[in-house]
């Protein structure tokens, strides 16, 4: 579903390499986890798959399903059905988040050629979801993000990821900032949405998420490269002898 | 002391183009204030308070042309239940009107009100009362000359609001207006503006609100882009009264809106926003001077001005705390959402401190829009031209946010939106 061969890419300001040559594939209904040690380059990755300014891609290629990524406008990734949620989610004053949210589903769903959501579809299912991610009628009515606790930000995240129903999920250190609790609540949302047809690249810093999103394939990227490829057992290795080792064996 | 050649030059050039209404009750504060005109000499580009506003063509004899746009929109407040007063370029439009009568208040017409009349204790003298510390000579100007305008006393808590109409027709129509608004003790109205009235206004509105009593205004300047207006709100605020005003630009070539505020009753609340987007060759002034004489009262300025293809916008605010006015909770914003290189805003907020127990915070922020933003929201599939009216839509909301009815804070919304949609590609 995902590939990405030989991905190299550094600033556009400034001659810094920050990846240095990252191959993955993920496969569709498969998690993929990257761990890393910070400054690694997995928030990077993250960014140039789903089209942040700022970085320039000197190699490789990044396709979805075939289709080139590298090239295409940031709304155009995300109506092909990639999706980020984002390790410092964005607060927007005075965009309310159901408008937020409604504005988003309608905009993929007519780049995809589909009819609107109604209004009264979508606030059905709007409640629905954001009810299993304890998410309030209160949080869904203030603005996007803005005075949100970093826990409500993540399941904020989540919220959105579940109603865009993306057929590819990055998630960039979802689990930082989060209590036990609300990790739950960020797993089981994510859990609910796996299935055959989808893919997620898990990114964490710790071994704690994935005790509740088991991953197929676990890849420790360090220093711009992904250095190890293994099993979930790879994870539990970090867990105890921390990255170190990982890292210098590469 | 004499004023300059070049300004006296001006200011009689003016006055030769006009003349002194019949006046009845109203003859000597119009005839004060014609004095004070000549005293003062019309605003020239000199004046300190006009550093960033030229002021020529709002006092040239002749108005320049404006031409009159077909506004091919739904009028604005059409989904409120109201009252509906018409102006065609100035002139009351009877026919187009709703009776003047509604419960808890009454209104007169300036051009025809009886000769006994309770604005007589008002007109004028609020104007008078706001040429210090700063002159205001287009104000002075107003009441002398004014052909017409209204006289609302309101006396109780009106269940709904007065809608002012200004249609313009003829594109030299040069229309001076001047309403004064008496709120008694306990009374409560909701006062709409809105159209492009002329093709130069000049408009004063005397607003005093009693103990008690609220005001609460929202006026949208119409979509015309070669109008030119010069406005003045003067407005007198007792014990625990409450007063809001907004106002909504979108287009006019040249705007000067004027707010001189006087908290002199403990515990008063005033909320002074505006909200503009211009585009090209668009030129928005907001003049705000807010006096705290008084214990505990409140004041918030919001400005938000959105400009792109040159416009310009400036702001001038002003905080006077006088001695006594202890617990004052001044607060005072103006921001600009820079479209492109081009615009520009000018800002110059003042404050001035005569009491140690205040709590005054003033900011000014000149911007382009949030990058972090518009990458969050194209991320979640937002086109960039939807993303990024969103965004301006968001940037102005802290100020449409001031409007208490949530009604008229959508309907607001849908023309800003509305207009950032004519604007795109
Ligand atoms: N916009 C940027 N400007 C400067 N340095 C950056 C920028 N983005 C990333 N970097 C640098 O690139 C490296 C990788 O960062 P990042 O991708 O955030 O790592 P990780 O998410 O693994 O912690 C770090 O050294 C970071 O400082
Ligand atoms: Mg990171």
């Amino acid at each position: 579903m995902l590939e990405i061969k030989n991905l190299q890419v550094k600033l556009e300001e400034e001659d810094k390499q920050i990846l240095k040559g990252v191959d993955l594939t993920v496969e569709a209904g498969k998690v993929h986890a990257i761990m890393g040690p910070n400054g690694s380059g997995k928030s990077t990755l993250s960014y140039v798959l789903s089209g942040k300014d700022g970085y320039t891609v000197t190699d490789g290629s990044a396709t979805l399903d075939g289709v080139d990524l590298l090239e295409m406008e940031p709304e155009d990734r995300a109506a092909a059905g990639l999706f980020l949620a984002f390790q410092y989610p964005v607060e927007i004053p005075g965009v309310g988040n159901m408008t937020f949210l409604r504005t988003a589903v309608n905009a993929q769903r007519k780049a995809r050629g589909q009819e609107e959501m109604s209004s009264t579809e979508f606030l059905k299912v709007v409640r629905e979801k954001a009810a299993s991610l304890k998410i309030d009628a209160e949080m869904l009515k203030r603005p996007v993000n803005v005075g949100f606790s970093g826990g409500e930000k993540k399941r904020n995240e989540i919220l959105q990821m579940a109603m865009l129903e993306p057929k590819m999920c990055i998630l960039d250190e979802t689990d930082s900032g989060l209590d036990v609790d609300a990790m739950r609540l960020v797993a089981d949302g994510v859990n609910a949405l796996r299935d055959e047809g989808r893919g997620f690249l898990v990114i964490t810093h710790y071994q704690r998420l994935l005790d509740h999103i088991k991953p197929d394939v676990v890849h420790i990227m360090s220093n711009g490269r992904i250095v190890k490829t293994g099993g979930p057992e790879l994870a539990l290795e970090v867990e105890q002898n921390g990255y170190a080792d990982l890292v210098e064996e590469a | 002391m004499a004023l300059p050649q070049a300004k006296q030059t001006a200011t009689e050039a003016r006055l030769a183009a006009l003349s002194l209404p019949e006046g009845g009750w109203s003859g000597p504060a119009r005839a004060e204030a014609l004095d004070r005109v000549r005293a003062m000499g019309l605003p020239g580009a000199r004046d300190e308070y006009w550093k960033y506003t030229r002021p020529d063509t709002l006092v040239a004899a002749e108005a320049p042309v404006a031409k009159v746009v077909a506004d091919d929109e739904v009028p604005l407040f059409d989904g409120t239940d109201r009252l509906s007063i018409v102006f065609v370029d100035g002139v009351f439009d009877a026919e187009a009107s709703d009776d003047l009568t509604l419960e808890g208040l009454t209104i007169d017409r300036l051009a025809d009100a009886p000769d006994i009349h309770w604005a007589k204790d008002l007109y004028g003298r609020l104007e008078t009362h706001g040429q210090t510390p700063v002159q205001r000579p287009l104000a002075a100007l107003n009441t002398a000359f004014a052909s017409d305008g209204l006289l609302i006393r309101v006396t109780g808590k009106v269940a709904k609001p007065v809608n002012l109409i200004y249609r313009h027709a003829d594109e030299r129509s040069d229309v001076i207006l001047h309403h004064v608004v008496k709120v008694e003790e306990g009374g409560d109205v909701t006062l709409l503006e809105n159209g492009p009235a002329a093709a130069r206004l000049n408009k004063v509105m005397e607003v005093d609100v009693a103990d008690g009593a609220g005001f609460h205004h929202v006026r949208v300047q119409g979509r015309e882009h070669d109008r030119r207006a010069a406005t003045h709100i003067f407005a007198r605020l007792g014990t625990e009264s409450t007063f809001k005003t907004f106002t909504l630009t979108m287009n006019g070539v040249l705007t000067r809106n004027d707010c001189v505020v006087e908290l002199t009753g403990d515990d008063a609340v005033a909320h002074i926003a505006g909200a503009c987007l211009g585009d090209g060759d668009f030129h928005h002034d907001d003049t705000v001077f807010i006096t705290h004489d008084a214990v505990n009262c409140e004041s918030r300025q919001v400005f938000k001005k959105v400009l792109r293809n040159g416009g310009v916008g400036v702001f001038q605010g002003k905080i006077l705390v006088k001695p006594g006015a202890q617990k004052t909770d001044g607060y005072q914003i103006s921001q600009s959402l820079l479209l492109d290189g081009d615009s520009q805003f000018l800002a110059k907020p003042e404050l001035e401190i005569y009491a140690d127990d205040v709590a005054c915070s003033h900011g000014s922020t000149s911007g382009a829009i949030d990058e972090d933003g518009l990458f969050y929201l194209r991320a979640r599939g937002l086109p960039r031209g939807i993303a990024e009216d969103l965004l301006t839509i968001a940037f102005i909301a802290e100020a449409v946010m001031e409007i208490e009815n949530e009604d008229l804070q959508a309907e607001i919304n849908a023309r800003v939106e509305a207009w950032l949609g004519r604007r795109r590609g």
